[in-house]
């Protein structure tokens, strides 16, 4: 065990965890924020999406211990214009069934509008293929990507 | 803590349980002997707004939903429901789950507690409604009441009660007045000409969008009690597999490591927290007893199945003369489909939460079985049935898992909870892998199929079904087996909507070590592509356009089948379209679940096989409750069809489960998800479901592109084999 003062959505966050112990864990057991979630374990599914000095991360495969003083932020530190639009074209189109990928979704849509103001089918396929929604709420997800980008066009 | 606990108004958890909780868990222990002794009951409808309905000062009108939420809607159906008859406003509805307690929230489809076969709505059409008008009726006689004016004065709409005299009022100022009433036996309901919300576009929309966009959705992962210990358990490689000998000082040795025991299925690890239980579970020497266990590999189960389709079956249907038929000669097909093993890789893997502390238990969890899992836990722990509590959370996914009819989750939650001692919560978790190679899969399945076009037209048809049976052995055998025959292996086989005068049906039901349970739309995730490919194949044989050719043998008597191929037809406009060069369609009708479904599909192919470009369905279930929740399962059900047919399979290497993550069992991504168009086909019948049925039709309309373009239909999916490893 070893103690980690972490940065997550601005604040510190003292985390007494094994320092092989994935970002994921850590975020989730030790400094209990759930909306990040566990998936595959193995950065295949995309379901534990982080940023982590504002890339985008599977948290599941990167021990905390090579996190060191980087920020990281999580769906609960998402407050940004892009995410603001993409979270609301997400509820106007009913994106999520049963929700459980919908952070990671969110989170990588997200940095894709932040590179990308407006992607093209074939740019949120590159984008999203990483990010795994067993309930396939794919042409959702497309849409609610292009309404968010035509918001934030203005 | 649960929104039914919170209530502080009307409604408190002793009104839930009115009655006493002894009366009516006592009844539902008798209900449940029945259940087992297979007797039928006429089920009494609970309608008591008081045990389905939270109504807060603030005016919000919480419904408690019978089924779980894990994406297929019923929170937002239920409020629906509800709403209407309530004349309530869409933006003052709320749902959450109903606790474990069958009498009030019984499953009228089942007879006990649980969510499946795609009934959530067509149980609770009428039930939830009335839910809702007797609130509207008690909520008016409490403002009558109150104001002293006659009830037949009062109207109600958008939430506002209204009187002529200027005297207005909302529910929640009413709503501890009318829920002391008694309830009205047989609330009036409404004619559905006047619907405000059933069936309409635009009006209502999902009650947990806005939770599921921003993290604050709670599944049961994310319990995290003070003094909880997360619980993983090393289970046998192999199906059947006993621990022989264990040693666990390693593992006691890993930091954060608390204890571990043994338990039936296992070594159980209890850690605080996920990481070190499972580096604690890594630490583990086990040694396996393999003598009970299946050891059998994929290739030797289908050389078995294969065999045993060559012979006949047991038959479950048969009319005319099939062998005087086929005898006569023609143009004979006859193919074979091989379906592996599925896993249902929901996105949250199984887990469970329970608190026991020697008296009562308290467990939390996506519980889609509450009633058989209410019991398996108290039996484990010896417990009283109104000792135990289940509060029911969201879930990430099922597709079936969830609903098991061993209550192996069940049972292994107490199990893991008794092996350590009363006093703590145990949060039992199954990795993805544990969730993988876990079992409890979609039957591995054969069809054989022959058949006979004399003069154009299909003059025989038989399907031997070679299959493993979901319910054998559980508590569902004494109910639901058919002359020693489990109907989920051949429903859709048997009863198809094309009329063959020389037909037989047969089935050999196999015992394999391997679970197996019902995987989203269940034995027709076979049967469909069977029956599909099949009519496909020979109608071709007979020179028969795919669309005219099926209406053809449906001979009129299968309007609803011929209404949705129909509509699909005119919406991608099968007869004039010209497909493109390079791609080609295909088209498929399956009812499932009392709900008919066709599909429409376009593709072309690439070096990692089909790409789908488009599919055009058309659904017929009934009176459309939520249009655009129906749009959103048949788009998630043709996504999950698709991924499967293509990509995913178990298989077994000397009874090993093979594929035990993402990138062994491969998903549909979205970048193969292809442009979805639904059209739901106007209904005036009773409301069906739609969790299930948009997934059979979608493989057969593949495999029938992928025979346009030359390629033939594949015999033995998933269509790219070896695509996961």
């Amino acid at each position: 065990m070893a103690a980690f003062a972490l940065k997550i959505n601005g604040q510190t966050r003292q985390v007494d965890v094994d320092p092989n112990t994935p970002l994921l864990w850590a975020i989730r057991d030790g400094a209990g924020l759930m909306g990040t979630k566990y998936g595959c374990g193995v950065a295949q599914c995309g379901a534990c999406t982080v940023y982590v000095d504002g890339q985008t991360v599977r948290s599941c495969s990167l021990p905390v211990s090579a996190v060191g003083n980087s920020e990281v932020t999580t769906i609960e530190g998402l407050d940004s214009k892009e995410a603001k639009a993409v979270q609301a074209a997400w509820v106007a189109l009913d994106v999520p069934q049963c929700g459980y990928c919908q952070s990671g979704q969110i989170m990588s849509a997200t940095a894709l509008l932040n590179l990308n103001p407006a992607p093209t089918d074939r740019d949120i396929d590159l984008a999203m293929n990483g990010n795994i929604c067993r309930c396939a709420t794919y042409v959702r997800i497309r849409a609610a990507i292009h309404g968010a980008a035509k918001t934030l066009e203005g | 803590m649960t929104v039914h606990d919170k209530a502080t108004t009307a409604l408190s958890r002793r009104s839930l349980l009115k009655g006493g909780a002894g009366l009516v868990l006592g009844a539902y222990v008798v209900r449940a002997d029945r259940l087992l002794a297979q007797a039928p009951a006429a089920p009494k409808i609970n309608i008591a707004p008081n045990t389905f309905l939270i109504i807060k000062p603030d005016n919000t009108v919480t419904v408690l939903s019978k089924g779980i939420e894990f994406g297929q809607g019923p929170f937002t159906g239920m409020a629906t429901l509800v709403a209407e008859e309530l004349d309530a406003d869409w933006s003052q509805m709320r749902a959450d789950h109903a606790p474990s307690n069958p009498e009030l929230y019984k499953n009228l489809a089942f007879g006990i507690q649980g969510t499946g076969g795609s009934t959530a709505i067509a149980n609770s059409y009428i039930q939830m409604r009335q839910v809702g008008a007797a609130a509207r009726q008690m909520l008016v006689a409490a403002a009558a009441e109150t104001w002293q004016v006659p009830a037949g004065e009062i109207t109600v709409e958008n939430g506002v009660i209204k009187h002529a005299s200027g005297k207005e009022g909302r529910f929640g100022e009413f709503a501890e007045k009318a829920m002391a009433m008694p309830a009205p036996a047989d609330p009036k309901l409404k004619d559905p000409s006047s619907f405000k919300l059933i069936g309409k576009e635009g009006v209502v929309k999902r009650l947990d969008s806005a939770d599921k966009t921003n993290g604050k959705a709670f599944y049961t992962l994310d319990i995290n009690e003070p003094d909880m210990l997360t619980v993983l358990v090393a289970r046998s490689p192999k199906f059947g597999g006993k621990v022989a000998s264990f040693d666990a000082t390693a593992a006691k040795a890993v930091a954060g490591v608390v204890d571990v025991k043994q338990v039936p299925t296992g070594i159980a690890v209890y850690a605080k927290g996920f990481w070190p239980a499972k580096m604690g579970r890594e630490a583990l020497k086990i040694v396996w007893d393999d003598s009970k266990a299946e050891k059998r590999g994929s290739a030797e189960l289908l050389q078995q199945f294969r065999g045993l389709s060559k012979t006949p079956g047991k038959v479950v249907k048969a009319q005319g003369d099939f062998d005087g038929s086929m005898a006569k000669g023609g143009r004979v097909v006859e193919v074979e489909y091989v379906f592996p093993y599925l896993a249902h890789a929901a996105m949250e893997p199984l887990n469970a939460y329970l608190k026991w502390d020697g008296d009562s238990a308290y467990a939390r969890y996506g519980c889609q079985f509450p009633t058989p899992d209410h019991m398996a836990i108290s039996k484990v722990l010896g417990l009283p049935i109104e000792k135990v509590k289940i509060d029911v959370l969201l879930a990430g996914g099922s597709f079936g898992r969830r609903a098991q009819q061993t209550t192996h989750q069940a049972v292994e939650l107490a199990e893991v909870a008794k092996a350590i001692g009363p006093g703590k919560g145990v949060k039992l978790v199954w990795t993805r892998e544990d969730d993988m190679r876990g079992g409890y899969y979609r039957p591995y399945s054969i069809h054989r199929m022959r058949g006979v076009v004399r003069d154009g037209k299909i003059e025989a048809w038989s399907d031997t079904i070679v299959s493993q049976s979901i319910m054998k052995g559980s508590f569902f055998e004494a109910v639901m087996f058919k002359d020693g025959l489990d109907p989920t292996s051949y429903e859709g086989s048997h009863e198809t909507p094309y009329e063959v005068a020389n037909f037989k049906c047969d089935m050999h039901q196999v015992d394999v070590g391997v679970p197996v349970l019902w995987w989203r739309s269940v034995g027709h995730t076979h049967t469909g592509y069977a029956v599909e490919a099949f009519v496909d194949e020979l109608l071709e044989a007979a020179g028969k356009d795919p669309v005219e050719g099926r209406l053809e043998l449906m001979a009129n008597k299968k309007p609803r089948h011929a209404g949705v191929l129909k509509a699909v037809a005119e919406l991608a406009d099968w007869k004039n379209y010209k497909v493109p060069e390079g791609r080609a369609r295909g088209v498929a009708v399956v009812e499932s679940f009392n709900t008919f479904v066709a599909q429409v599909v376009e593709l072309s192919m690439t070096d990692d096989g089909p790409k789908v470009h488009k599919v055009w369905c058309a659904v017929d279930c009934g009176v459309a409750v939520n249009p655009d929740i129906i749009r959103s399962q048949m788009e998630g059900g043709i996504g999950f069809g698709l991924g499967h047919i293509l990509y995913a399979e178990q298989t077994l290497d000397a009874g090993r489960p093979v594929a035990g993550n993402f990138d062994t069992y491969r998903s549909l991504r979205i970048n193969e998800m292809p442009e979805i168009e639904v059209t739901i086909v106007k209904s005036t019948e009773k409301p069906s479901g739609v969790g299930e049925p948009g997934v059979p039709p979608l493989g057969p309309a593949v495999a029938n592109a992928m025979a346009k373009l030359g390629i033939g239909r594949p015999r033995q999916l998933p269509v790219v084999p070896g695509a996961s490893a």
